[in-house]
C-alpha cells in the first residue's frame, strides 16, 4: 500500500511517501496509523496525538475505524489550514 | 459552468467573475470572495514574512469539487469557479478565489460562505507560516470547524 505523508507528520516522519506491505492484524485507519506509530523515532514523534492525525484513504477523508480494504494509497497529515 | 483549480500562479478575481456571467442572461448575482495573505494575526505580533502552502494534488482538486456538489445540490448555482494556490505567498498575494452565481443574491452569498467555510477545514492544504523569529505549522481553528458545522 502506499503511504504518504504531508506537513509536519512528513516532516518528522523525514519521508513524503513510501510502500508498506500490511502486516496481519492491520485493519483499519487507526490500526495502521499504530503500526507506523511503532516504526521508529521519528514515527513515534508524528503520531504521538493519534486523534490529531488525519487520513485520507485513496483521496477520500477518512475515520479511524474506516477498514482499509481494497485502498491503494492512504495519506496522513495534519488538521488542514487552507483558504 | 463548475470550475475547480489549484495552482501556483496567480488569479485575477474580477476576470474570473467575468467569465462565469459571459454570455449568459439567466444570471442575477455573481458574488466573488477572495483571500489574501494577511501580515499580521494580532496587534503586537511579529509580522508575517510569507506563506508557504503545501497541499494534497489530486485530492484538493477532488475534495473541492465534492463541496462543490453539495453547494449545488443545496442551491440553485448556475456556475462557480474556487481557485486555491500553493506554494510562497507573500502579505497582499491571492491565496484563494470562490466565485458563485445564481439568478438571485441569497444562493450566490449563501453558497459561496458554505464553500469557503467547508473548504477551510477539508480542503488538503497546509499552511507554514515565516516569521523573523522562525518558521512553522499554522494551527488549525476551532472557530473553521464551528464555521464549518453550522451549515449541518
Amino acid at each position: 500500500m502506499k503511504v504518504l505523508y504531508f506537513a509536519w507528520v512528513r516532516e518528522r516522519i523525514g519521508l513524503e511517501a513510501e510502500e508498506i506491505d500490511l502486516p496481519q492484524g492491520v485493519a483499519t485507519v487507526a490500526e495502521l496509523a499504530a503500526f507506523l506509530g511503532a516504526r521508529g523515532e521519528g514515527y513515534a514523534r508524528a503520531f504521538e496525538n493519534p486523534r490529531i492525525v488525519r487520513a485520507a484513504l485513496d483521496r477520500r477523508h477518512a475515520k479511524p475505524d474506516t477498514p482499509l480494504g481494497a485502498a491503494r494509497e492512504i495519506a496522513f497529515f495534519p488538521p488542514m489550514t487552507g483558504g | 459552468m463548475f470550475t475547480v483549480r489549484i495552482q501556483a500562479q496567480d488569479f485575477d478575481a474580477a476576470a474570473e467573475a467575468a467569465a462565469l456571467a459571459r454570455g449568459r442572461t439567466d444570471i442575477g448575482a455573481v458574488v466573488t470572495f477572495a483571500g489574501l495573505c494577511r501580515a499580521q494575526d494580532a496587534p503586537g505580533g511579529a509580522p508575517l514574512i510569507a506563506l508557504t502552502l503545501e497541499h494534497y494534488p489530486g485530492m484538493a482538486e477532488e475534495e473541492i469539487g465534492r463541496l462543490m456538489e453539495q453547494a449545488r445540490a443545496r442551491w440553485p448555482l448556475v456556475g462557480a469557479t474556487v481557485i486555491h494556490r500553493y506554494g510562497r505567498m507573500v502579505p497582499g498575494d491571492n491565496i484563494v478565489l470562490v466565485v458563485t452565481a445564481s439568478a438571485h443574491r441569497a444562493a450566490a452569498f449563501e453558497a459561496a460562505e458554505f464553500l469557503m467555510d467547508w473548504l477551510k477545514t477539508r480542503a488538503p492544504f497546509w499552511k507554514m507560516e515565516e516569521r523573523d523569529d522562525g518558521k512553522g505549522w499554522v494551527a488549525a481553528k476551532d472557530e473553521d470547524d464551528a464555521a464549518a458545522e453550522r451549515w449541518a
